[in-house]
């Protein structure tokens, strides 16, 4: 597939990862905010091609991973009303609440249903005039131009019975957290590809000037990464602390204007508690007032609610990269992706599970040439 | 969640900007997807596809930035080899 295999090429990849050994001299900890690069720095055995000095630190960067337990429950409770269609992207429906997931209410006898894209639910809504129909809006600042639009179409459209369970996240406040914490450990990012393709990387620059630290905008496929660390590794063996747009091909500086002009329209910036992180201020997204009509948790008048996260599971300090999943008790033991304990464990671009599925058997498919 | 991943636009229906929708091909599947958010994309294009929105072009010339990157790189390796 053009603009895929050729980013996969493995005799590349090791031209990479001998530059990176060339220029490193010192310890470095670099953190992939996107579980996305997670998910292919795991599977393609990345980090094992780097120097022995530099980690990889796995960020929260999995909407599944980190939207709060309270919604996972708040989605159980809707999911399970009679007169309810609830729709979800698929990588929701293992996601354990407090004490079921979507699943189990789908076998109940929920009608849940998996879809691809938010206008999916739309047409659903307009389809099913007599229920009700919602939308468990998840996700950064890539899928929220989706979510914004799915909502704009249904306003135009005059629906009143389609509503949306909305936990949507923004990326550089969560980096500020992280960067703000005293045990912060994270001293250069890279920025998640298709976030910037939305947004740009305007936002990235206070950031990096204010903690000195390196943020390279990278993309996806292995030579996506390897090149965006290596960027990465060049400032700060030079003690710059620079933003920089590794994948160029699909990013520019400003972004997309016209999802930010809907997403905007739609949407205003709200308080969100993170999984395992806490509440980080002005991190996500909710419907602003002109659209409140369509939000979920008011329609059906859904209470706030505060829940404990299994004792056992340390996916709070995974996500800000304290702790490797290896080295949680639980881990492939009593937690796996059939019984995830954390939401780390459900998500393919969760640490844990990604941990599992590549690192447990030593089954690991190296960067392979096509 | 962040998957996107580029195909080939290969039909176009719709005039409104906001609800264009493109048949994408990746690879020999083929999916709709909204173009609302790209409108400067024509047949033949290449975009970036998430849950069924191209959120933008791919740009050919500045996909060779890698590749041309790796060459720099081999030609510093080049120069520092010993002269014969
Ligand atoms: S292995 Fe399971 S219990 Fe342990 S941190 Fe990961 S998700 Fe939580």
């Amino acid at each position: 597939m053009k603009f895929l295999d050729e980013y996969r090429d493995a005799e590349l990849a090791q031209k990479f990862a001998q530059e990176i050994h060339r220029i490193t001299t010192k310890p470095w900890k670099i953190m992939e905010v996107c579980g996305g690069q997670t998910h292919a720095i795991v599977k393609y055995g990345i980090d094992e091609l780097l120097p022995k000095q530099i980690e990889l630190i796995h960020g929260p960067g999995c909407p599944v991973c980190v939207t709060p337990l309270e919604v996972i429950d708040q989605a159980l409770e809707i999911a399970a009303r009679p007169g309810v269609i609830f729709t979800s992207f698929g990588d929701m429906l293992r996601v354990p609440g407090s004490t079921t997931d979507l699943l189990s209410v789908k076998a109940q006898g929920g009608d849940v249903r998996i879809i691809y894209s938010p206008l999916d639910a739309v047409k659903i809504a307009e389809q099913n005039p007599a229920k009700e129909v919602v939308f468990f809006g998840v996700g950064f600042e890539t899928t929220a131009p989706a979510t914004a639009m799915a909502i704009y179409q249904a306003a135009q459209k005059g629906l009143k019975n389609f509503s949306m369970l909305i936990s949507h996240v923004l990326v550089p406040p969560a980096i500020e957290a992280l960067m703000s914490s005293p045990n912060c450990q994270v001293q250069a990012f890279l920025a998640a590809g298709h976030v910037c393709a939305v947004m740009g990387y305007e936002e990235y620059f206070p950031l990096a000037k204010k903690y000195r630290v390196p943020i390279v905008v990278t993309g996806f496929e292995p030579l996506d990464v390897l090149h965006g660390i290596l960027l990465t590794v060049q400032q700060l063996e030079s003690g710059r602390a620079e933003v920089e747009n590794q994948y160029v091909r699909a990013v520019s500086r400003a972004g997309n204007q016209s999802a930010q002009d809907l997403v905007k329209k739609v949407f205003q910036v709200v308080p969100r508690k993170w999984r395992g992180i806490g509440e980080i201020p002005q991190s996500g997204l909710g419907l602003n007032e002109a659209y409140s009509a369509f939000d979920a948790a008011k329609k059906f008048k859904l209470t706030d609610r505060c829940v404990d996260e299994p004792a056992e599971c340390v996916a709070g300090l995974i996500l800000q990269g304290l702790k490797k999943p290896h080295e949680c008790p639980v881990f492939g033991t009593r937690c796996t992706p059939e019984h995830p304990f954390g939401a780390t464990m459900v998500s393919s671009e969760g640490a844990c599970a990604a941990y599992y599925r590549y690192r447990r058997q030593g089954a690991k498919e190296m960067v392979v040439a096509s | 969640m962040c998957l996107a991943i580029p195909g080939k636009v290969v039909s176009i229906s719709g005039d409104d900007p906001l609800t264009r929708m493109g048949r994408i091909d990746f690879s020999g599947v083929v999916k709709q997807a909204s173009l609302a958010y790209v409108p400067e994309v024509n047949i033949g294009d290449y975009v970036i596809v998430h849950v069924g929105f191209a959120l933008s072009k791919v740009d050919e010339d500045e996909a060779q930035k890698v590749f041309q990157y790796l060459k720099q790189i081999g030609e510093l390796d080049e120069l520092k080899e010993p002269a014969p």
